[in-house]
């Protein structure tokens, strides 16, 4: 916790060193990646190279293969870390006490998860097939590349996120399309049936119409709301001025709603984006437990 | 006189139908007839001293301004629990209460007050009090006058709210409060006044379409000045989104059945209006106690009556008691009703109720006196407690805490937080200066005060301090030491001036002795500085020094004529030295980042003092070249990383305009990592009894440095200003937290500027992880909904306010900053973040 530099009576020494000294960890934003001077990181490349060198070094007969010492060695090594992996989801939402930070954890899992690349392969010392171990490791290596993906979102989405929501919070984006909708709903009383239904259906649009393609995408074409706007922007009013405001009011409403709209779809790609991957990330975890298992009795049963 | 009371119904000049209880033989002026105590006001002391009387009876009349007693609490929304706080201290009262909801509350003291054959006159606004005692006039805004022996004053504190100053025409509705904004329909309303009462009535008329009222709120000025930004945001969105007519620079000139003309910058007016609904404030009852003859302590808003042991106010035969002699707690007042009838009645041996409260306060102390005896012995040996009467003394007390302390043993530590203020009443204290060498000290005697840098500047203690033999002292909460200070101004005087020649001794180091800065103490002089006001311009040439007293200032300098922020300095560091040593034009701006208390030392005076002390003119050159190396390094960097000195500055001067300057703590979010989990609000929750104390995506944001909705710790948290039950405490780590005495009245909600607290009721505890995990039991990780938890909760649990606490107590800190998954949540303290060293570290 960050304790308070300067106190009551502090004389300037204090002062001075907290402004020339260096910021404690503590006071600074830190990403997980160089988190500790990523200390995860370097830990996680030393265990990869020591690895390596060890497999070419060490002369298995008649070649390498999980089930030499090494192999052993490999494959409860990553079995072990496999398993401590997935306990980051217990660790996200079990909140107790104690002088962890969920940060530290993900730092390890994401660089320590890399290194499972080097130690599940030399584990099957490159002896894939079609059969269950080496489903184990497909399974193993789709985590992994998906959790790959994941890091990269982090990285460079946030900064997009916050740009987009502009200190309007989500709910805050949902009430100003409803807002909207009201005013447009009083605004198109004076309207013929024509005009009414048009702007019926710009009110009916929503930010969750169309399926995870769209929402993804991001590409929505043709919305009640573009139509709408479209046409009135078209209509002709002869020099009625009564006319002539109604429908610049219509058409300023079609166009609050319409950025409003983008703004919400926006903001949900990009946090769909941040979560997509878990969706095959978490899955499939399981299916390699599951495979894993499989591979492990399998090992031991037709030895 | 038995009073029997007889209604009937009249139209008043609103249109309401309003009962009026007359009381059956009041001849005014006859002394013969007079009342032997009139009680005005019904609230809760009120009604207990009208009860008291009836028990007792004498002969009495209890008056009521509106159509119903105890209108405060009348007032409170339909269902509000009320609670019954101290529970230590017991009810004295012929009335019952305990806490429970309102409708009870109030039917029991409706039928009890009739059981007791109590003497009702509704309605019955007074207008003045004049005579002695013993034949007092009481007259009434309708014209009638009576007479009494005595009178007990229990207005509260509300006030009477302000009329309307336009004519009204007969036909017209014009009310003065909202109860239930859903009970009108269809209706053309006019709300009057742009405060927050106001601004909240005109949100409740139009908050739901489906009422179909058409609402217009008027406002005298052009700016919402004194309402809440929250509230005049989501007015003007109202006014935006056509759901409120919005009129500023505008008064009603005439109010008529149907339609209200307005005075406009632009002319006259008319509009339809069924209902006006006024909310212009209200005024303070002072100005009604003092025409009845009554004194307050002083000038202060702060100040109460003055009053004696047995609740006489300074003008024999009236009686102060309740919130307005400064008891806003429902159990006090009622005690005070039922005493103060007993005092009148002659009854002397009458303990106060309270009692056994002090008495367990002062067990522990060596030798064996009674309380009075205590009261009276703190008095006397305590200089700043000296001027108080015994019931301020007792009341005092109340809030503060006494206790013994042995050779050796510590009143407090350097670097812990408190806020309270020590007085020593026999035995004396040593202070230790250095925080190297506990053998460095300085003694302070009995009868004076430490720990009072706590007190004005919310900070941690500078030093630690220890009995320097067997010593009594009394320990005096912030609250109750602002109280004190306000009723007795010598007090206040007094703790000013030790304040501030013990912040100069402190600074300028060891070595200085009281007689050096005598000179300098007297010459000082403390100024009020607005928020964003400079005490020091650049390039002025005045040579005056400041001590940052309370609040926190920032340091600029004009580079390429932009200000650059410089350095951010808290409460008790001080500024304005160099000019002192070298006579130079000021190199930089200094200005308050918040609302701030400085005190000006005069520079020659300064300067005088360094001469006479090689030694602190030594350490004072070396402080300027400090802080010149830090001018001469941001110029530098200026040139080489403009971009960057730009950004920082940008930066501090967001943070210090969205209320840093006055943090402790804060919660700041980098939105560069932020993946908007919301596991830091999840986390919360789950280590506070499932409710989340922060809302991530709420609060500003600049240049992805984003400050959520959640608690700073404020130097002089503004939530505490007005806590009845005083539940709201500054812990060990610096932490402001609620406690569980809270009443739920909603006011630290209200006074929080940064809308950080909530009203909620506290839900029951979630199945375990493990079981959500694997059988799908429960809600899962984080806050429950809404509809989960109104399933589980009665509707008779009260609301508490729930507010950040810092996680104390949990070890591991602040679960919101573990709980981040990516180093996007930080908790700091602004001087930390503040620091020119991150533009060193962020260059690297």
């Amino acid at each position: 916790m960050a304790s308070r530099g300067a106190r009551p009576g502090a004389d300037f020494a204090d002062t001075e060193e907290a402004e020339r000294g260096t910021v404690s960890s503590g006071a600074r934003h830190e990403g997980i990646l160089r988190y500790r001077s990523s200390y995860w990181g370097k830990m996680a490349l030393a265990i990869s190279v020591t690895l390596i060198v060890a497999y070419l070094l060490i002369d298995v007969e008649p070649r390498h293969n999980g089930g030499s010492w090494l192999g052993y060695t490999l494959g409860t090594a990553g079995v072990g870390l496999i398993l401590w992996l997935t306990m980051l989801g217990i660790r996200k939402r079990a909140m107790t006490p104690g002088r962890w930070s969920l940060k530290g954890w993900t730092s390890a899992h994401v660089y320590l998860g890399l290194s499972l690349v080097v130690i599940g392969t030399l584990h099957t010392g490159f002896q894939l097939g079609w059969n269950v171990h080496t489903l184990a490791w497909v399974l193993m290596m789709i985590v992994i590349v998906t959790g790959i993906f994941g890091v990269t979102v982090y990285g460079i989405l946030p900064r997009q996120l916050s740009s987009n929501r502009d200190e309007t919070t989500e709910v805050q984006m949902l009430e100003t399309v409803t807002d909207i909708d009201r005013q447009l709903f009083d605004a198109a009383q004076p309207l013929d049936a024509g005009g009414a239904a048009l702007v019926q259906e710009a009110i009916d649009e929503t930010a969750f119409d169309g399926g995870i393609g769209k929402r993804l995408s991001g590409k929505y074409r043709g919305g009640g709301t573009a139509r709408a706007l479209a046409d009135f922007r078209a209509r002709p009013t002869r020099g009625d001025r009564a006319l002539d405001d109604l429908y610049d009011r219509l058409e300023s409403l079609l166009a609050r709603k319409q950025a409003a709209l983008a703004r919400i779809r926006r903001h949900l790609r990009i946090k769909a984006m941040l979560q997509i991957w878990l969706y095959i990330h978490v899955p499939m975890t399981f299916a390699l437990l599951a495979a894993l298992s499989a591979h492990i009795v399998s090992v031991f049963f037709y030895w | 006189m038995i009073g029997c009371a007889r209604a009937h119904r009249l139209v008043d000049e609103h249109g309401v139908i309003p009962v009026i209880d007359e009381a059956i033989g009041q001849q005014g002026g006859n002394l013969a007839d007079a009342y032997r105590i009139a009680i005005i006001g019904s609230g809760p002391a009120g009604l207990s001293a009208a009860s008291r009387a009836a028990q007792l009876g004498l002969s009495h009349i209890l008056i009521e301004k509106t159509d119903h007693l105890s209108d405060t609490i009348y007032k409170y929304q339909k269902g509000k629990h009320v609670m019954a706080t101290p529970s230590q201290l017991v009810l004295r009262s012929d009335m019952d209460f305990e806490a429970g909801k309102r409708e009870v509350v109030l039917g029991t003291w409706d039928e009890q007050t009739a059981g007791h054959d109590v003497n009702v006159r509704l309605h019955s606004e007074v207008q003045s009090v004049e005579g002695d005692v013993g034949n007092f006039q009481i007259a009434f805004a309708d014209g009638e006058t009576i007479s009494a022996e005595n009178i007990i004053l229990a207005i509260g504190t509300q006030g009477n709210p302000n009329l309307v100053r336009c004519p009204v025409g007969e036909g017209a509705v014009v009310q003065y409060t909202l109860d239930d904004p859903g009970e009108y329909v269809d209706e053309h309303i006019t709300v009057i006044g742009g405060g927050d009462a106001g601004i909240e009535n005109a949100l409740g008329l139009a908050a739901d379409p489906e009422q179909n009222n058409s609402v217009t709120l008027v406002n005298r000025g052009a700016e919402f000045a004194t309402a809440k930004g929250a509230n005049v945001k989501a007015l003007l969105a109202a006014g935006d989104a056509g759901r409120i007519t919005i009129l500023t620079e505008t008064t009603a000139s005439h109010i008529g059945k149907g339609e209200i003309t307005f005075d406009t910058r632009d002319g006259e007016t008319k509009m339809r209006c069924d209902r006006v609904i006024a909310r212009m404030g209200s005024a303070p009852p002072r100005a009604f106690v003092e025409a009845c003859g009554a004194e307050f302590s002083g000038p202060d808003r702060s100040a109460f009556p003055k009053l004696s042991p047995t609740f006489e106010s300074s003008k024999p035969g009236i009686y102060v008691i309740g919130a307005l002699a400064g008891y806003p707690l429902i159990k006090h007042c009622m005690n005070q009703g039922h005493d103060v009838v007993e005092f009148i009645n002659g009854n002397a041996t009458l303990k106060p109720a309270d009692e056994p409260i002090l008495e367990a306060k002062f067990k522990g102390l060596p030798g064996s006196k009674s309380v009075d005896e205590w009261l009276e012995y703190l008095r006397a040996n305590i200089t700043i407690l000296e001027p108080m009467t015994p019931l301020q003394m007792r009341e005092f007390m109340l809030d503060s805490d006494v206790k013994f302390y042995r050779r050796g043993e510590t009143l407090f530590d350097r670097a812990d937080p408190g806020s309270s203020l020590f007085a020593i009443a026999s035995g004396s204290v040593l202070v230790q200066v250095d925080a190297d060498d506990p053998s460095k000290t300085v003694g302070i005697e009995s009868g004076s005060i430490v720990g009072e840098v706590g007190l004005v500047s919310g900070r941690r203690r500078g030093s630690t301090v220890v009995a320097a033999e067997d010593a009594i002292c009394v320990e005096i909460p912030r609250m109750a030491a602002l109280k004190l200070q306000s009723q007795v101004p010598p007090a206040k005087a007094a703790i000013t001036r030790i304040a501030t020649e013990r912040q100069l001794l402190q600074m300028f180091g060891s070595g200085l002795t009281k007689d050096d800065v005598a000179e300098i103490v007297d010459s000082a002089e403390i100024i009020t500085v607005k928020a964003g006001e400079a005490i020091i311009e650049e390039g002025d040439t005045g040579i005056d020094l400041y001590v940052i007293r309370s609040g926190s200032m920032v340091v600029e300098k004009m580079v390429g004529r932009k200000p650059v922020f410089l350095s951010y300095l808290p409460a008790g560091s001080y500024v304005g030295e160099m000019a002192v040593l070298d006579d130079n034009p000021r190199s930089a701006t200094v200005r308050a980042a918040i609302k701030s208390e400085v005190i000006k030392i005069d520079g020659h005076a300064f300067r005088a003092l360094l001469e006479k002390n090689p030694k602190l003119l030594a350490s004072a050159r070396e402080q300027v070249e400090a802080r010149e190396n830090i001018n001469n390094f941001v110029e530098a960097k200026k040139d080489s990383f403009s971009g960057v000195v730009d950004m920082y500055s940008s930066i501090s001067s967001f943070l210090v305009e969205n209320g840093i300057g006055e943090a402790t703590d804060v919660l700041l979010i980098d939105e560069n990592l932020c993946v908007g989990c919301d596991n830091c609000e999840k986390a919360c929750a789950d280590s506070h009894e499932g409710l989340s104390r922060l809302n991530r995506e709420a609060g500003r944001t600049y240049a992805h440095l984003h400050v959520p909705t959640s608690c700073r710790h404020c130097e002089h948290p503004h939530c505490m200003a007005d806590c009845p039950p005083n539940a709201i405490h500054r812990g060990d780590d610096g932490e402001v937290f609620i406690d569980d005495t809270c009443i739920g009245c909603g006011n630290c909600q209200r006074n929080c500027p940064y809308g950080v607290i909530r009203m909620e009721k506290v839900p029951p505890p979630k199945p375990s992880l493990l079981s959500w995990l694997f059988f799908g039991a429960g809600p899962g990780p984080g806050e429950p909904d809404h509809d989960w938890i109104d399933e589980r909760v009665s509707d008779n649990t009260p609301k508490q306010a729930i507010k950040c606490d810092m996680c104390a107590g949990i070890k591991g800190g602040p679960a919101c900053v573990r709980a981040c998954p990516t180093g996007a949540a930080i908790r700091v303290a602004p001087e930390e973040f503040l620091s020119v060293s991150r533009l060193e570290t962020e260059q690297g």
